[in-house]
């Protein structure tokens, strides 16, 4: 016992101390190759650090412990914090196939600057919430690739496991021309434009497939999970929130980077947005309200104090963002399309931490919070997407705009793509 | 401009896409009343747990320890270790109804239509069986089931298993009965096909209708092959509430079913939808 104690000691000195200076490599990296200059600087690298070493010890003590030692899942709860992270991960990276279907399936030109950066984000976040996250929350992580060769159709998480594989690399033929730009590796580039828009196609049914299959995955538990958000209609919930929430997902990501890279961007980029999502979150607000009185559900927002509260704060976060746009004098401002897309994001995580988690407490009579070490491993999957889009940014044509379907594919002109002359009107 | 006899092929093409989708989606039923079973006389336990005992043996976790023998004594609950038990209820000086626990081997069971690579099977004869070695550790067994039965084994940090009564598969297949049917001693379990205690049942309710007054298993998620008849109502048995009478998986597969519509559905939407946007060299602003 006390050997086996030495080599645990030994392993999480390693992983620490790895992860620690990884951080300072990274936060070397990303400050252009040199020691921070400001207060700012200082404070941000050591978060990081901090951050990654904590991260060290959590990881090296999963995997030479297993869940139980480290996390406050249980027979009673045996979903935690980290398949939320996947259904909340998942419903923010809708954002990717959106853009990709406005950009490539519709043409508009709009929305051509912010391609990159929103399908970028939309990579890392299946990379980090759906593969990252299932990698530490399996069991058997080291057998994540079973469902490839052991298939069981009636399943919705084979389905949904299938559809994100298959849209991880959809995304990565997306995200190829970046790279290739980069090398400029002209002739698996034009290739690559060749194929995008079938790609695409499969990329927005794959999306509307394994998006409303997160919500499928709650179907099975009629009598565990709250009818506040137990319905049959959970599928169709679980995709028009993912579309909203994509829409709010492009409007954050790219403001922000355009933002924090000093770039320009058009304001009706984010308008346009904004106007998008105004119908959709009206369709699914009406929707839900409707399906809570036909099932005659809203009375256990008093049963259920906890659940009531996040519930109704859920719907909060869901209105509010419909008084902004619509008040005529704001809904023309990017600051305020930005301050719409805030609380829609945010509400649409909370409805599927509510799913995933708080709305089944009651029934299960469980009280799970995650420990330190699951939040910990959360914060860390989350800053690992952080920083890699930071150096994609840095080292990749982030900001260039794609050369869509270009003298290629559909026979169309390459200059038909350029964009006029945008206006810089200063920060968001 | 798709000419009508090109409209033609597609469409003739989807629909036999959709069909041989439907057909390979399409699962033969088992004979439910051929299925193994076990009737539970709750009236007839006394809360011996040699079943437990028997069980604990046969799975190779040892007998129950000396000092956990005894009415009303032991965990109380089902996990990795303890695949059955007799749950005292309420436990301590006010003891109730002892009602034996472990899996109820549904007909049509969520846990065998959750898991994504098959490791959970229903067998063709009746027992609810775990592969160990396909299992990934998802977990979603354990959250699906309606009953709370699977455990997990969440101290095993490379290859973490998932614990549940087999109905002693093993032992069928060598024409035995389950290890907890053999050492019960009062008969308040039998076993047999689930037609034939189904009857039973009812005609026990028929017989001797002030000795029970409710019979669970038949409808509830479908049906189970555990059917348990008592004095006493299936909530004060402690049994799940809420649980509708149809199998869990047809909740789920209204929506799985869907699938192949939606693929052809929003491949055709957008495709139209590219053409036309690509019709006349490039898009409007």
């Amino acid at each position: 016992m006390n050997e086996f104690n030495w080599i645990l000691a030994l392993f999480r000195i390693v992983g620490v101390l790895a992860m620690m200076s990884a951080a300072g490599f990274v936060c070397w990296l990303l400050s252009g190759r040199q020691s921070p200059k400001h207060i700012s600087g200082i404070f941000g690298w050591s978060l990081l650090i901090v951050l990654w070493g904590l991260g060290g010890y959590a990881f090296t003590s999963r995997y030479a412990l297993g869940l139980g030692a480290v996390t406050n899942l249980s027979d009673q709860f045996p979903w935690g914090i980290w398949k939320a992270l996947v259904v909340c991960g998942i419903a923010f990276a809708a954002g990717g196939f959106l853009t990709a279907c406005m950009v490539y399936i519709f043409r508009i030109r709009t929305f051509y600057p912010i391609l990159r950066p929103v399908v970028l984000a939309a990579y890392l976040g299946y990379m980090l919430s759906a593969s990252g996250a299932l990698l530490v929350d399996l069991g058997r992580y080291h057998q994540i690739w079973r469902p490839i060769f052991y298939w069981q159709h009636h399943s919705v998480l084979f389905e949904v496991s299938w559809c994100v594989m298959l849209y991880t690399g959809v995304l990565s033929v997306e995200f190829a021309p970046i790279v290739l730009d980069r090398f400029g590796w002209k002739r698996i580039s034009r290739f690559v434009h060749a194929i995008t828009v079938p790609f695409v196609i499969c990329g927005v049914i794959l999306s509307t497939l394994h998006q409303s299959s997160l919500g499928s995955l709650f179907l099975i538990v009629p009598n565990k999970l709250l009818p506040l958000w137990y319905t049959p209609l959970l599928p169709i919930f679980f995709f028009l929130s993912a579309l909203i929430s994509g829409f709010a997902m492009a409007i954050f990501v790219s403001a922000l980077t355009f933002w924090i890279f000093h770039k320009p961007l058009e304001p009706r980029v984010l308008t346009s947005l904004a106007k998008g999502m105004t119908p959709l979150l009206f369709i699914y607000l009406f929707l839900r309200i409707a399906d809570l009185t036909a099932r005659n559900a809203w009375m256990y927002i008093f049963r259920c104090p906890l659940q009531g509260f996040t519930f109704t704060l859920e719907m909060l976060l869901l209105t509010l963002p419909l008084f902004v746009v619509l008040r005529t004098r704001w809904s023309g401002r990017r600051r305020w399309a930005f301050a719409a897309a805030i609380p829609v994001i945010l509400g649409v995580n909370l409805n599927r931490l509510n799913v995933a988690w708080i709305g089944l407490l009651p029934a299960t009579g469980s009280n799970y919070f995650p420990s330190w070490i699951e939040i910990t491993i959360v914060l860390n999957l989350l800053s690992f997407g952080v920083v890699l889009f930071g150096m994609a940014a840095r080292y990749l044509p982030l900001f260039e705009h794609p050369d869509i379907g270009g003298h290629h594919a559909l026979g169309i002109t390459a200059d038909a793509t350029a964009i006029g002359p945008m206006e810089v009107s200063g920060h968001v | 401009m798709i000419s009508r006899r090109k409209f033609l092929q597609a469409g003739a093409t989807g629909a036999l896409a959709v069909l041989g989708a439907r057909q390979l989606f399409a699962e033969p039923q088992a004979d439910t009343n051929a299925c193994a079973s076990v009737l539970v006389d709750l009236t007839r336990c006394i809360g011996c747990r040699a079943c437990e005992n028997a069980c604990r043996v046969r799975a190779g976790f040892g007998p129950l320890p000396t000092a956990a023998i005894g009415y009303g004594a032991g965990d109380g609950k089902l996990s990795f270790h303890t695949r059955t038990f007799i749950d005292f209820r309420n436990g301590g000086t006010n003891l109730k109804q002892p009602v034996k626990r472990q899996c109820m081997h549904c007909v049509d069971p969520a846990c065998v239509s959750v898991c994504p690579v098959a490791a959970l099977e229903k067998t063709a004869t009746g027992p609810v069986v775990y592969h160990e070695n396909i299992c990934i550790g998802c977990r979603y067994c354990i959250l699906a089931c309606p009953f709370s039965v699977p455990k997990y084994e969440w101290d095993n940090a490379l290859m973490p298993r998932v614990g549940k009564c087999d109905f002693c598969a093993d032992r069928q297949a060598k024409d035995q009965s389950p290890a907890c049917v053999a050492a019960c001693p009062t008969g308040a379990l039998k076993f047999g096909k689930r037609g034939g205690l189904l009857q039973e049942a009812k005609a026990r309710l028929d017989s001797q209708p002030n000795r029970y007054t409710s019979i669970y298993g038949e409808d509830i998620v479908g049906g189970t092959s555990w059917i348990y008849v008592s004095d006493t109502a299936p909530e004060e048995l402690g049994f799940p509430p809420g649980l509708p009478n149809v199998p869990l998986p047809s909740l789920t597969w209204k929506a799985i079913s869907k699938l192949p519509f939606v693929v052809i559905g929003v491949g055709l939407i957008l495709s139209a939808i590219v053409r036309w946007r690509t019709r006349n060299g490039m898009e409007q602003p």
